[in-house]
């Protein structure tokens, strides 16, 4: 196993990371009517980074346990 | 189909199922085959934090404030990612400390204080009382809803019934039961209840499952996808508002507010305090929970807003409540299976959230509120009573009871003033008020007692002032008056806009203000104060709790006496005797111990008793209760100070420092010296190669030159050829004398040489080697005489090795002595310290500064002048080293012109004293 250390670090940047993107003035950027497929920009670009982030908690949870 | 005893025998079944999961459950867990001990349940179980709040609610407040619904789970996605540091170190804190709620960890950290372990439960007990009657009132709701089917009616006129037809009263009162046959059905030490955990995580399952299956049927069945919905939303005027952020600075701060709010209830819910830390069976499943757990949470909201819009669209102008579209959409359009399998949803929602939240609570309430005041009522001799876990679990049924009531109540008196999400965020902002004192506690060793005290006083206060109280006044049970112009009528103290602060909205309002005057106090208290002693112990445990896990040396810090008689009565009184004698078992047996009578009643015992105390009436009611029975005296300031304090480890650790650099001063000075010691000994070494080189030369030189002659000379006469060769002989014996000479002293030196230590008369010996060299003596003229005194005890040495020395000595002293006239005496006597011989000779003497010079080897006196005398100038040193190996020591005592005498002493050995020797041959 990798050194937690490491690890814990990484999740601190996904943390940083997801205050950054899930917060103003990022946010501020989507928040315009344009569509795409339909949906509101906005809700796809929350749910996709939210998606993002499960993926980037998982990628580094599961590297440190090989 | 969906009749009335359809609905009533659904939802009986499932807790019904729900029961048997748990038992299940426990009985694996008795077996040693736990089935909760993995990460996907431990995450799954996380998922009670989504209540119907969550189930019905998400989608109302998303038909009111489109995205806004989202920051309640996107904090708890941040916060996870932390808790690889935060959570793991509550979590050993508290295993290590056997804490069992968040009363008691507060209560523990400030110095195990039953007055904050008591503040925390109120302010969690009367914080979550809205958001119980929010569950209560979803299930209601949803009941009453499903019992008009077809006809969709709203439950708005619920609170005017009176309660004894109202469905929530009866809901409130089956939680209870199932609650108390769930959650007190035996007391257990560490609170752990695997078998519920097994039940919220199956329901956590349903929930998924039944908002997933409502939310696909009205997204792709109803609607043509998630794009048809929002497409046609877009043409809705009304509904297009929802589609953005509204962009004023406001909605974003309210974001960020409740972004911050969700990430500290994440943690701070009693409920989610309960499963997350207590229940959890291994501090590895965190890890795969941080990102299963929000992979949840977003599954269970990606149909929120389809829902919603959904809801908004088909329900248009029907005044149905959005907080109840999961259940009116599949009602609506008869899908009456999907229907039910949404109530049972909801039902689970709302079950998961109440056992585990009210269990949590009653933990609470009993260990830190109502146990500390019964122990100090001496009137009720609970002291006295050898068990006291009927009543321990007594307490915590009737807790429960008594806060189901208490938000039924609620629920009567505010809920109906309130949409579910906005009374489940008054909760969240009450337990958010636990976080300067817990989350300062577990980083900051500063934190006193009295300031996590005042923190929390203050922040509680304003929360309810500026939450808790509009709400009453919203319903009409406070006059609105309070609400629209303060407090006395002083415009500055309105609730809602306190010192005229306005733009947020109320809970980003009571927040701000309440968290502000919480953590103000919490530092600044602390910081003016000082901590007590126990304070400073309890801090250091739970700020260094990874360094102390390892083996806390709690001898130094605690000084007393008990037995381990009472400490295992007192045990047994609230954990029955049982349980307690399984316990004191299990801890003799670590200790390779067969019974708890053998233990000693030390630091550790005492320690292991109060944890397991604690996890029956929390850790400062066990810390009264040890305390009475064990005679203590209280750690000195100094004591704790010296060994927790971080300035004395500084302290401690320079002076390790000092230490180690004067050893490692000593260690230069021992080598310097061990160097100069080596030289001397190199120099030494090539002074005895030189001359060992020049005093073999002599005989060679000798040997070669009269062998050449011979060679030469092939005519020489008989007479001188034997002449000549008995030089030879004579100069090669001198040369194998010479290098066995060598050869023995560089063994001895070596301290390889054999020694065959025995018992030796030193007369005999004395007597032997004079009857050996009389030869000598006679070819010299020298005479010799030998004389003893009496009673010459035995000494311990090598007879061979003792007889070398003799004839060394007495070969030297026929040397030096004048022929004809010379006079040898040897004497042999007892003195105190052993056996002395002393070799007299009538001899030229030897000056005092050549007196220690004889015995370096190749040393003879007059070597520069004169005739070299025969020999080979290792006698005397080979002879010392050997008197010294024994433990004597041999000298010269002479005057030139006088003779010498060479004198040595041979210890008695103990081992030679008779009586001993004796006593060892009897053994």
């Amino acid at each position: 196993m990798e050194r937690p250390g490491r690890t814990g670090q990484r999740l601190v940047a996904v943390f940083t990371a997801g205050v950054i993107l899930l917060n103003y003035p990022i946010l501020f950027l989507f928040a315009r009517p344009v569509s795409a497929a339909g949906v509101p920009i906005l809700y796809l670009y929350v749910f996709g980074a939210w998606t993002a982030l499960i993926a980037a908690l998982a990628y580094v949870i599961e590297r440190s346990r090989e | 189909m969906l009749e009335r005893s359809v609905i009533v025998l659904a939802s009986f079944s499932y807790l019904g199922v729900l029961f048997a999961i748990a038992r299940y459950g426990d009985k694996r867990a008795e077996a040693g085959r736990s089935i909760i001990a993995n990460p996907y349940i431990y995450a799954l179980s996380l998922a009670v934090y989504c209540s119907t709040w969550t189930f019905y609610g998400s989608v109302g407040r998303a038909a009111s404030s489109g995205i806004g619904f989202l920051p309640v789970y996107l904090g708890p996605t941040l916060m996870v990612a932390l808790w690889w540091y935060v959570w793991r170190k509550v979590i050993r804190i508290s295993k290590t400390y056997r804490i069992t709620s968040i009363a008691d960890f507060v209560a523990s950290r400030y110095g195990k204080s039953q007055a904050l372990g008591g503040l925390v439960t109120v302010i969690a007990v009367l914080g979550i009382i809205p958001y119980i009657s929010l569950q209560l009132k979803a299930i209601s709701q949803s009941f009453t809803i499903l019992l008009h089917h077809p006809a969709l009616v709203m439950p708005a006129q619920a609170a005017e019934r009176p309660f004894f037809q109202d469905s929530a009263l009866y809901i409130a009162m089956m939680l209870a039961a199932f609650t108390i046959l769930f959650g007190t059905r035996h007391l257990d030490a560490t609170e752990r209840h695997e078998g519920l955990v097994a039940a919220i995580a199956f329901e956590s399952v349903v929930k998924l499952l039944a908002f997933l299956a409502v939310g696909a049927f009205v997204t792709y069945v109803v609607y043509d996808g998630v794009g048809d919905i929002f497409a046609r939303a877009q043409h809705d005027p009304r509904l297009r508002g929802l589609l953005t952020v509204p962009p004023s600075p406001a909605s974003y701060g309210t974001w960020a507010f409740v972004t911050v709010l969700s990430m500290l209830s994440i943690m701070f819910l009693p409920r989610q305090f309960q499963i997350s830390v207590v229940e959890n069976v291994d501090e590895g499943h965190l890890g795969k929970a941080i990102w299963l757990f929000p992979l949840y949470l977003l599954l269970i909201n990606l149909f929120v807003l389809p829902l919603a819009l959904g809801g908004l669209m088909l329900f248009a102008g029907r005044g149905v409540d959005a907080d109840t579209f999961v259940l009116t959409l599949p009602m609506s359009l008869n899908r009456d299976g999907l229907a039910l399998f949404a109530f049972l949803g909801g039902l689970s929602a709302g079950t998961g959230m109440v056992i585990v939240e009210t269990i949590a609570l009653s933990t609470m309430v009993c260990n830190d509120l109502v146990m500390p005041v019964l122990l100090r009522q001496r009137w009720l001799r609970l002291n006295e009573r050898r068990d006291l876990s009927g009543l321990l679990i007594a307490i915590r049924r009737l807790a429960i009871a008594a806060i189901l009531i208490l938000g039924y109540i609620y629920f009567r008196a505010a809920g109906e003033a309130y949409a579910l999400v906005a009374i489940g965020l008054i909760s969240f902002a009450a337990v958010a008020q636990f976080a300067p004192a817990i989350l300062g506690g577990i980083y900051w060793k500063g934190g006193t007692r009295a300031g996590a005290m005042s923190g929390l006083v203050a922040g509680f206060a304003v929360w309810a002032y500026t939450l808790a109280l509009p709400s009453f006044a919203k319903s009409g049970w406070l006059p609105r008056a309070f609400l629209t112009d303060g407090l006395f009528g002083i415009a500055l103290l309105r609730p809602l806009e306190l010192f005229g602060l306005t733009g947020l909205d109320e809970i980003s309002h009571a927040l701000f203000w309440s968290l502000l005057a919480n953590v103000a106090l919490y530092v600044g208290v602390s910081l003016a104060g000082r901590p007590a002693v126990a304070e400073r112990n309890q801090a250091a445990l739970f700020v260094d709790v990874f360094l102390h896990t390892h083996g806390v040396d709690r001898s130094r810090t605690w000084r007393g006496s008990a037995s381990v008689q009472e400490l295992l009565a007192l045990t047994g009184r609230f954990l029955g005797p049982e349980r307690a004698h399984e316990g004191f078992l299990a801890y003799a047996r670590r200790r390779g111990l067969p019974d708890p009578r053998a233990l000693v009643a030390d630091a550790d015992l005492v320690h292991f008793a109060e944890t397991l105390l604690a996890g029956a009436i929390g850790s400062a009611s066990a810390r009264v209760m040890v305390a009475s029975t064990v005679q203590e005296e209280p750690p000195t300031l100094d004591e704790v100070m010296d060994i927790l304090d971080e300035a004395s480890q500084v302290r401690a650790y320079s002076h390790q420092l000092e230490l180690k650099s004067r050893e490692l001063l000593e260690a230069t000075a021992e080598l310097r010296a061990a160097n100069l010691r080596l030289q001397e000994l190199d120099r030494m070494k090539d002074d005895f190669m030189s001359t060992v080189t020049h005093e073999l030369r002599t005989p060679l030189t000798s040997i070669r030159s009269f062998s050449e002659i011979l060679l030469d000379n092939p005519g020489i006469d008989a007479a001188e050829r034997g002449r000549f060769l008995a030089i030879i002989v004579k100069e090669t014996q001198r040369l194998s004398r010479l290098i066995n000479q060598v050869l023995d002293l560089s063994k001895i030196e070596a301290g390889s040489a054999e020694w065959h230590a025995a018992e030796v008369d030193v007369e005999d010996v004395v007597r032997e080697a004079v009857d050996s060299t009389s030869q000598l003596f006679r070819e010299q003229g020298v005479a010799v005489a030998v004389s003893a005194t009496a009673g010459v005890p035995a000494v311990r040495a090598d007879r061979d090795r003792l007889m070398q020395v003799m004839i060394n000595l007495l070969s030297n002293a026929v040397k030096y002595c004048p022929r004809g006239e010379g006079y040898v005496e040897v004497r042999v006597a007892a003195v105190a310290d052993g056996v002395r011989v002393d070799v007299r000779d009538n001899g030229p003497g030897i000056a005092r500064e050549d007196q220690e010079t004889i015995f370096e080897k190749f040393r003879r006196v007059g070597d520069t002048v004169g005739p070299r005398p025969p020999g080979s100038g290792l006698g005397l040193p080979i002879s010392r080293r050997i008197v010294e190996h024994f433990g004597g020591r041999l000298w010269v005592d002479s005057e030139p012109g006088r003779g010498a005498i060479f004198s040595f002493v041979l210890p008695l050995d103990r081992g030679a004293e008779p009586g001993r020797e004796e006593a060892q041959a009897a053994g």
